[in-house]
């Protein structure tokens, strides 16, 4: 069955607007050629048929049509910038512009994409304006699409990319790619950006649905996108690893009135064979760089998970000592605190518990998964009472009407234990 | 070249710095350093510091009247100590340069573009 047009968009977008962008020096205009070339495509293809790269007949006409209206609408001195620009396609002073053949033209078009994920997640924006440009620009949703899967104001959202756009051209931001040098730096938001949309369409902050799978959707697209792009960055492979397995277990996440369904207790069966096998040949290869990252230990972590057929054949051990390492590169809470539910696991409830109380409790006060798991394990432990406080704690955190129930059933659970 | 505003800011209005502190000295050596490697990488147009936030005037001309009030105009805790205009190719060569300045000043350092 042939492509329909809104799979070729969802495709394409990302990557016409990037050239578009380069060629033009323009956001807006690069994303305004792009537009009107795919409403002359829903008007001609339906009648003449797909063309055989549906791409570069994008890229191709937006550019004309661009020009056209430059050379129609734009003063004199305009035109002179335009076509200077036109003439400067090269603005990356070491790329080579001689299109010699089909390799350095899929080349160049490689680079425009990852040019424009280094300015979508510039370090000089801030984290949400980073990612609702990236959805924007990269992946070619619509600012009400964005609003929707982040459940905030259109208006919020539409400003938010307004403004990113106009700082970035009032600061004469370049389009290039980062140098060796400062890869490590520009990488990080990059992939923070790509993982921040997946897991918001993972775990949805509020919303019914505990799934939102068009931003997780989007989000592995954009992750495999750049782990073709930078094949030898082994974070960039651990993070689309970590996605991958992590998605393996969405069908088994939630049961069938919408619950979610915790680790332990999911259908194991039910997770995906294929993106599990995926996700594995990604960390053995990574791993084997030897150059290890928070990404790539977090998609290690999913792995062990994986193997195990049953919760109770978990290799704990293992996942502590990955969290142990997890925790020398990112020494935050959070991973403070996933630490020691696995230790729990491995070395009882009582020793969970000390884990915990090690923490730095101001930093995870309003942190629900603390207590969700505080109040687990005071439960497990027989401390009811303590248990139970913590569970009205972690409800009163939650705004996931799924989660909340789930806490909820939990909580009741814990009340019907004997002790106190 | 497009040239970016560097401007350095502190809590306070720093009148109470003792400038013969081995601190100031540290911090002055440092800026100076800094100078000298935007003048000769060609960045460098014009950079100082300020006197205290406390030694302003505010002017005002409206209805041809010219009224002047003592004191900075923003009322706030953190106040300007001094700025670089510098000339950079684009917004990470500027970044890149504000970053040494921040780490000469040991002070937040704030990026503007101009408008020219």
């Amino acid at each position: 069955m042939p492509d329909s047009l809104a799979d070729i968009y969802r495709r394409e977008v990302g990557r016409c607007t990037a050239t578009l962008i380069r060629i033009l020096g323009d956001i807006d205009l690069a994303e305004d050629a792009v537009a009107e070339a795919f409403a002359l495509a829903a008007e001609q293809w339906p009648v003449r048929g797909v063309p055989p790269n549906p791409g570069g007949w994008i890229t191709t006409t937006a550019r004309n049509r661009a020009i056209d209206r430059i050379r129609r609408e734009s003063t004199r001195v305009d035109r002179y910038i335009a076509a200077y620009r036109l003439r400067a396609e090269d603005m990356e002073p070491d790329h080579n512009p001689e299109l010699g053949d089909l390799d350095a033209f899929v080349d160049v078009v490689a680079d425009d994409q990852l040019r424009l994920m280094f300015l979508c997640c510039h370090p000089a924006l801030a984290a949400d304006t980073q990612v609702a440009l990236t959805l924007r620009l990269v992946g070619g949703l619509e600012t009400p699409e964005i609003a929707r899967a982040f459940v905030a104001p259109e208006a919020t959202i539409a400003q938010r990319i307004v403004r990113a756009k106009r700082k970035l051209h009032d600061n004469r931001a370049s389009y290039r790619i980062p140098r060796p040098a400062e890869l490590p730096d520009r990488l990080r938001p990059v992939l923070a950006t790509v993982y921040l949309i997946f897991t918001e369409g993972h775990t949805a902050t509020s919303g019914d649905s505990l799934t939102r799978t068009d931003l997780s959707g989007e989000a592995l697209r954009l992750g495999r996108v750049l782990a073709g792009l930078m094949p030898d960055e082994p974070e960039v492979t651990g993070l689309l690893a970590l996605m991958l397995l992590t998605e393996a277990r969405r069908a088994a996440r939630t049961a069938a009135d919408g619950a979610m369904i915790r680790l332990a207790d999911q259908d194991r069966s039910r997770w995906d064979r294929a993106l599990i096998a995926e996700g594995h040949n990604l960390v053995r290869a990574c791993l084997r760089r030897n150059q290890p990252g928070p990404f790539q230990i977090q998609a290690a972590i999913a792995a062990v998970h994986a193997d195990a057929r049953t919760s109770d054949e978990t290799d704990w051990a293992q996942i502590v000592a990955l969290y142990d390492q997890l925790y020398d590169v990112r020494p935050n809470p959070v991973v403070a605190l996933n630490r020691a539910v696995a230790v729990a696991e491995l070395r009882g409830s009582a020793a969970g518990l000390a884990a915990l109380d090690a923490l730095d409790v101001a930093g995870v006060a309003d942190y629900q998964p603390f207590h969700a798991a505080r109040a687990d394990l005071l439960a497990r432990d027989g401390q009811r009472d303590a248990a139970l406080a913590a569970y009205d704690r972690a409800i009163e955190l939650t705004a996931n009407p799924a989660e909340r129930h789930f806490l909820e059933s939990q909580r009741a659970a814990a009340g019907n234990r004997p002790g106190g | 070249m497009p040239q970016y505003l560097l401007s350095v800011w502190h809590d306070g209005d720093y009148s109470d710095l003792d400038w013969s502190s081995e601190d100031m000295a540290r911090i002055g050596a440092q800026v100076n350093a800094v100078n000298d490697t935007m003048r000769d990488e060609g960045a460098w147009v014009f950079g100082t510091g300020l006197r205290p936030a406390s030694s302003a005037t505010v002017v005002r001309a409206s209805g041809g009247e010219v009224s002047m009030t003592d004191g900075p105009y923003a009322e706030t805790k953190e106040q300007m100590g001094g700025f670089w205009i510098i000339e950079a190719a684009d917004l990470d060569s500027a970044l890149n340069w504000a970053g040494k300045a921040a780490a000469a000043c040991e002070a937040p350092v704030e990026v503007r573009p101009t408008d020219a």
